[in-house]
């Protein structure tokens, strides 16, 4: 299902600021989901399906969080679903309630997704589990999620000719946003200085060019279209496309968890990498491309991974991200603003929280009530992420 | 540390393991002894096989900061950085990741330069693996 048939609406939007407040996954995600209830002006007891994407923190609730939010928000029947997609569990959250509606199986869904992040590194889960890929790579290499970070920036720096300063530039446009944002951890500019004098993380990134581990809870309120008419909303954001494609094999570029690539003796490469598949199937469910695009909210766990998906997205050809950067389109007031939330530079992470905050803030963009960081007259917006073991995200609104 | 993922001391020196499909040739690290991951093959015979020994960099980077358990280190020697190198194998067409050699520092190393396998240890005495540029000193 394709274009406007495959709409669903998006009623509600809510989220709890990100941070570090000591506060369990579960009082994060109820605050989010009472926001995105009173947003969207529907009770509690009339959704009938509620989906949580999972945290692998919080213990036994965290594995359930669906049923975890239902109970923390009053038992009252709905349907129940959990999902775990590291990264892109919050778009694969979206995705099935999205299927719920578009199948008829419930009118209006409560999407959830919070996180209470340890400080630091994050790490796998622990015994001695040597058939997890996850848990070799930290214990065999130290391979922990900002190496891989620095591998991708090393590789652009040695392809691209880009450079430490050119990274940095993302972090400066980044901040500049999230200055602007509530909801956001981060809410101070920051200088090229700035990042250049924080502690080397990865080479060649260091601590201002890497985001941080939050806090943070995000909730949706979806419905189908007949659902939002019936309510009197007319003209509501619409969710055009949710895609949660995987790599094709040869899958060629290294990435988390792996250790080592596919080889590509026995079949080619694919033409186009992960990434990028990732957004192609997006706009093609969303009958739509690139320039089309009024903004974009793409996870930049690092600044040169931010520049990546600039040529991901399509917005500009394979080694001209900089270029974009630089010209100011990326920017607040540019042709196609980039993560105008002020991204993961700004909020840090809340793993199962951050691609629902994604499409909160498309939601606010395409309503017109994203404050000082409106991008003027917004009409189509994309997110983009991808979660570890080949989960590729990435959801399409339309206004 | 983990069975079969290198062998030391035959004809060939310190090799890294991995296996081979029988159908389709295809060749796995960390090895794949059930089913073969190619879409198009399917099969379910697979052999282990020694991997190229010298490969060039694709990409480096240094760990400024101690990973998280289960990385073993040695609490009686100060935490010092490591570098990561992931490495191109020519023959297998594929990118192994793996630490450097101790000694190595970024200034050795270079995107497109040749790198060798060479037996390592972890920080708590486990045996691994590690690249080294050739021409390092031992």
């Amino acid at each position: 299902m394709s274009g406007a048939a495959g709409d669903i609406a998006v009623l509600g939007a809510g989220m709890h600021p990100w941070g570090k407040g000591g506060r369990g996954f579960l009082h994060y995600g109820t605050v989010a989901a009472r926001a995105a209830l009173a947003d969207a002006g529907v009770d509690w007891r009339d959704i009938g399906s509620v989906v949580g994407a999972d945290t692998v923190r919080g213990g036994y609730p965290g594995y359930v969080a669906g049923a975890s939010f239902a109970r923390a928000l009053g038992w009252q029947g709905a349907r129940v679903t959990s999902v775990y997609a590291a990264c892109a569990s919050g778009a694969q959250a979206i995705g099935t309630a999205r299927a719920q509606l578009l199948a008829g199986l419930a009118d209006v869904v409560l999407v959830v997704g919070a996180d209470a992040a340890p400080k630091g590194f994050f790490a796998p889960a622990g015994g001695d589990r040597q058939d997890d890929p996850d848990w070799l790579r930290f214990r065999l290499l130290g391979a922990v999620n900002p190496v891989y970070f620095g591998l991708f920036a090393r590789r652009r720096m040695a392809v691209h000719g880009e450079t430490p300063e050119d990274f940095a530039l993302v972090k400066v446009k980044n901040a500049a946003a999230g200055a602007l944002n509530p909801y956001a951890r981060y809410r101070t500019a920051v200088t090229a200085g700035e990042v250049a004098a924080s502690p080397v993380v990865a080479d060649p990134l260091r601590l201002l060019d890497i985001c941080a581990t939050s806090d943070g809870g995000a909730a949706l309120v979806l419905s189908s279209m007949d659902f939002a008419r019936r309510r009197g909303v007319i003209d509501p954001v619409r969710i055009r496309a949710v895609s949660t494609v995987t790599p094709v094999y040869p899958r060629t570029v290294l990435d988390l968890p792996d250790i080592a690539t596919d080889s590509a003796i026995a079949a080619d490469p694919p033409p186009e990498l992960f990434r990028a598949s990732i957004a192609r199937a997006a706009y093609e469910e969303a009958g739509i491309g690139p320039g089309d695009l009024s903004l974009a909210e793409v996870y930049d766990l690092s600044t040169a991974l931010e520049l990546e998906w600039y040529e991901d997205l399509g917005l500009c050809a394979a080694g001209e991200a900089v270029k974009l950067l630089r010209d100011g389109a990326t920017a607040l007031g540019g042709r196609v603003p980039v993560n105008p939330s002020g991204g993961l530079a700004s909020f840090g992470e809340a793993v199962p929280a951050q691609a629902i905050a994604q499409v909160c803030e498309l939601t606010w963009q395409l309503r017109g009530v994203a404050g000082a960081r409106q991008v003027p007259g917004a009409r189509v917006g994309i997110t983009a992420n991808q979660g570890l073991f080949g989960h590729g995200s990435a959801v399409v609104a339309v206004r | 540390m983990v069975d079969g993922w290198f062998r030391d001391g035959g004809a060939d020196g310190f090799v890294l393991l991995g296996t081979r499909c029988a159908d389709c040739s295809a060749v796995f690290f960390p090895r794949e002894d059930g089913f073969c991951r190619n879409p198009g093959c399917g099969g379910e015979a697979l052999a282990e096989v020694a991997l190229s020994r010298y490969g060039t960099v694709w990409s480096y980077t240094e760990g400024r900061y101690r990973p998280p358990p289960p990385y073993a280190v040695d609490p009686d020697v100060p935490w010092e950085p490591y570098l990561l190198v992931a490495v191109e194998l020519a023959a297998e067409r594929m990118v192994v990741l793996g630490q450097a050699a101790p000694g190595v520092t970024l200034a050795d190393l270079v995107v497109g330069a040749e790198v060798e396998v060479v037996p390592g240890v972890l920080g708590d005495g486990a045996a691994t693996w590690h690249w080294r540029p050739v021409g390092a000193a031992r």
